[in-house]
This record gives C-alpha cells, structure tokens and sequence, in this order.
C-alpha cells in the first residue's frame, strides 16, 4: 500500500439546502485515487444528494467541488461525465425500451475513438460480457429481471471508462447470490478506477470499502477504517447500534 | 425494403389516374412535412404544436422570394429551406431551456405569433388571402430544359424527389450515431446527459433538422400548389403533422407516409358523402388511441418486425 495516495476529488464547505432544510451541510470530504471508499448514514442523511452533487444532477448552495486540480463546482453534469466523474442511480436508470445492445451502444458510441459499426459492436459485447450479460444482448432492457437491469447500468458506465464510479445503493433489491457477484464485480472494477459507493447493507460495505465516512443530518460525522468505523461509539449510536433500517432509501 | 417503398411511389405515377396522381403528389409533400416532424416529435421524443411556422417560413421564403424578388423555383427553394432552418435553431435555443409540457405550450405560443405576424404584415405577405404564385412563376429551370409547374407530371416527379430526398435523409439520420443519441434523449434524458452527452445540444440539432425538413416540405407546397397564405402557419396545420404521425406511428421511417396517406384519402372520401367528415376523423382517432397507441407502424414493428427502424 502506498502511503500517501493522491486526491482524485475534493470537496470543501459544500452546502445544499433545499428551501430552509439543509440536506447537506458544510461538508469536506475527499476521495483519493484508486480507493473503494464509502459512505453511510441513515435514511434522510444526505448521501444521495451529497453524490448527486458530485456528479452535476444538482448544484450546491455554497462550497467548492475540486476534481483532479480544477474547480468543477459550475461544470454540467455531461461535461463532468466525459471527463470521468460517473454514476448510476439509485433507481436503475437505464433504457428500458431498448435492447441492452443499443443500451450500451449508447455509452460506447460516445467514448469509441475508432466509430465504426463493428468497433462499436466489439466494445458493446466487451462490456456485456465483463456484467455476464453477453447472451442477453437482444433483449428488450425492460425484459431482465431487475437484478440484471442494475448490472446493464454498470455496464453502460463502465463503458466510459470513468475515473471515479459512483454507485448509489447498488444492492439495493438485489438477492443474496447476486451481491456476492456484485461484490466481485466492483473488485475487479477498483483495480484501474476509483469506485465510491453509497450504500446501505453495512456488512457489504464492511467487507469493501478500505474507507469508510459516516453522514448523519447532512454532516460528516466519522471517517475511518471498517474497524475504525465499528468500534466508533458515536456511529454505533446513530446507526450500527442505534435502530438499524432494514428500509433502504435515502 | 424502404427503397422499395420510393420505388413502388414513383411506378404507381404510370398506374393512377390523373386525380389519384395529383392527389398522390400532394400526400408526399405533406408527408414530408410529417417526416420532418417525427424526426423531433418520434424519435427525439419532443412534442411540438408549433410546426406550422417552419412549414410557412418555407412557404414564405419561397413565395415571397419569387413573387417580389423574381428568383428562380430552385434559388426560391433553397431560400424557404434555408429561413425554415435559421428560424428553427434560433427558436430552439430559447425554447429548448424549457421542457415537457412547457416546452409544448412555448412551441404553440410561438407558432400563433408567427400566424399573427404573418396577418399583421398582409400588406406585404397579403394576409389570409395569400397570393399565387402561377402569374409570376411557371416552370422550373434546370440549364435549357424548362419544367412547367402545371404540368401533373412535373408536380409528381418534384413531389417524389424531395420526399425521397427528406425520406432517405430521416433513414440514415435515425440509423446513425447521432440518431441513436436522439433515441437516448427520448427514452430517458437524465441517464444520456450523465453519459456524457450534451442533450442541449442534441435536441437543438434535432429540431433544426426538423425544421429544415417540415421548411422543405412547405416551400416545395408554395412551388407545386403555386399558393401561400396564412392558413398553413395556422394552429390546425400545427396538429395535422401530429395526427398523421400518430396514426402511421411516431419514431417509425415509414409511418409519416402511411399515416399522411391514410388521413388524407379519409378526409377525401368522406367528405363526399357528408360535410361533417372531421366526425369520421375523429372516430377514427378513437379507434386509433384505444386500440393502436402506437399507430399503426408501431403496432406492426411491436408484433412482427422488432428491428423496423
């Protein structure tokens, strides 16, 4: 491992509310190269809009979002996904009238140097093929029972060859079996790309992320270790301890 | 098999009598307006009742051009499609910061003021009137060889060229990469803009491609029909291009010229046995939405052929 690990994203002093609430408050938070970080907190605590945020959906009150040495704080959200900040949604979104081939040719045609139609192809049935969905390639996306849909997003994601994955509560109604394969899966993707994953299912996240931080009421409450993260009392009481939610959301 | 439909058109000119022909010459000029309106309404999924204007600023820039200035039927023309399609990117890049159902209202809100314009400035444009263009203009010129516009079979052949023309065009737009970005934008905006894409961008394309072609459709309509007047800026010819895509099925190649076709001999028909044919139409419609939603190419790609473009 080495020692000091270079600082991919940054924020700082980044707020959002939304009418008087305050979702997120006042937050730093960085995320450095090449790492599974995540962050939890109960419902209601702002991960989803502080990721959101992150990735350009919304844009925040005040505060400043740095990205590998620029001010990205203004950039749209497309300009932020061509240059490597990409993220899958906590409700699938993919297109469900489409076939999974033209789901991912979708994201492929976009990044393809080479734009012929068989290129675009090879790459599509890659991509298919790293979320073991190549045999699906002609169905309908609406026709895959939900667990797959979720792969078939990261797929199209990892088609862009993003710097930094977010994945927003990616277990999120998905069996046993297929976290296991999800975890994996987000493994092998950690290898060459930063993943920061929202989430839900504590001991997933335990058994990923080499950091974790904690948000509750919009604010950065701990950030540590996985061991770290269990034995802290503070987290223990609003989370671990406290009265865990098996209702996913947030 | 698209090929064979522009090559079926163009034999069924040695088969039709005379009426059907004209007829014939008169559907592919408006299906060519519905072609260039599926482009944004079916296939980038934007709803506009505001597409008379890009018709009429065809048909106004090709009929003033030649009524005031003398220009030639192929310089007129070229000037109706060229206003169609300033006049579209530049609506778009106010009206596309808008969406949904606002976006509609913006394009109906436009489209009547345009109407308006064009009856406030009567002395120039002479209003609901219109004038004709038969006194000033009577054939194309191509070199020598002089086309008379009256004759049926000039109308017919112009007509078939410029629906191929605008037919292939929307073909090869829907199966490229930027058509499927289009696609992307219509089934689901969020997830396209976070891949990467400028929807902007997109759709403001889309929609000047769409003006482009509806501005084709309008000043080909001024040259065969060898009228312009206000009506064709009118909010009904707004909705017409919407009905006849529906009907034929929105986000299909083929379904502009069905549905146009269809309308148009109904509308005929009809109306020789009773003045109010628009209750046949809107029986017809009934059927349409409650048992075709997806107009009748969308039912047959959904039941027989998936990968109808």
């Amino acid at each position: 491992m080495n020692v000091v690990s270079k600082v991919l994203l940054e924020t700082k002093g980044l707020t959002k509310s939304f009418g008087g609430n305050i979702a997120v408050n006042n937050i730093d938070f960085s995320l450095p190269e090449g790492k599974i970080r995540a962050v939890i907190g109960p419902n209601g605590a702002g991960k989803t809009t502080l990721v959101s945020l992150i990735c350009g959906r919304i844009f925040p009150t005040t505060g400043n979002i740095y990205y590998q040495a620029n001010d990205i704080t203004t950039w749209p959200s497309h300009v932020r996904a061509r240059r490597g900040i990409v993220y899958t949604f906590q409700v699938t979104s993919i297109y469900k009238n489409l076939s999974c081939f033209d789901n991912v040719a979708v994201a492929v045609q976009r990044t393809a140097d080479k734009t012929t139609r068989r290129s675009i192809a090879d790459k599509v049935e890659h991509a298919l093929a790293s979320v073991s969905l190549a045999n699906e390639a002609n169905k309908l996306a609406s026709e895959l029972p939900y667990g797959h849909q979720r792969l078939l997003e990261v797929a199209m994601t990892l088609a862009l060859t993003p710097s930094i994955l977010i994945l927003d509560e990616p277990t999120q109604g998905l069996a046993q079996g297929e976290i296991e394969e999800l975890e994996k899966l987000i493994r092998s993707i950690s290898a060459n790309t930063t993943v920061l994953l929202i989430e839900h299912n504590m001991p997933f996240v335990l058994r990923l992320a080499e950091c974790i931080s904690v948000m509750n009421h919009g604010t950065l409450i701990a950030q540590g270790t996985a061991a770290e993260i269990s034995n802290n009392a503070q987290v223990q009481q609003v989370y671990l301890g406290g009265n865990p939610s098996s209702h996913p959301g947030a | 098999m698209h090929i064979c439909i522009i090559v079926v058109l163009f034999l069924l000119r040695f088969w039709l009598p005379d009426y059907h022909q004209t007829n014939l010459a008169r559907i592919m000029v408006l299906a060519t307006y519905a072609i260039g309106f599926n482009i944004l309404f079916g296939y980038t999924g934007l709803m506009s009742l505001g597409h008379a204007m890009f018709f009429a600023a065809g048909m106004y820039g090709t009929g003033l051009s030649i009524y005031y200035l003398e220009f030639g039927a192929i310089s007129g023309f070229f000037i109706g499609v060229v206003a169609a399609s300033v006049w579209a990117a530049v609506f778009a890049s106010f009206a596309l910061r808008t969406s949904g159902v606002s976006f509609l209202i913006v394009t109906m809100m436009f489209g009547q003021a345009a109407y308006l314009i064009i009856l406030y400035f009567n002395e120039i444009t002479l209003g609901d009137q219109g004038f004709t263009l038969s006194n000033t203009i009577k054939s194309i010129d191509i070199g020598n060889a002089k086309f008379a516009l009256a004759d049926k079979d000039t109308k017919f052949i112009v007509a078939w060229i410029i629906f191929s023309v605008c037919f292939v065009i929307s073909l090869i737009l829907v199966n490229s990469r930027f058509g499927r970005s289009m696609i992307a934008v219509r089934e689901n905006e969020e997830r396209t803009k976070l891949l990467g894409y400028n929807t902007y961008l997109t759709k403001l394309i889309a929609l000047t491609i769409s003006g482009a072609i509806a501005g084709a459709a309008g000043a080909t309509y001024a040259l065969l029909f060898s009228y312009v007047g206000a009506s064709f800026a009118a909010i009904l010819h707004s909705i017409s291009p919407l009905l006849w895509t529906l009907l034929g099925g929105a986000g299909t190649i083929l379904g502009p010229l069905l549905g146009t076709g269809i309308m148009f001999y109904l509308i005929d028909i009809s109306s020789g046995f009773t003045s109010s044919y628009l209750l046949v139409v809107g029986a017809v419609l009934l059927v349409l939405v409650l048992y075709f939603p997806k107009g009748i190419m969308g039912t047959v790609r959904d039941k027989w052929l998936r990968g109808l473009p």
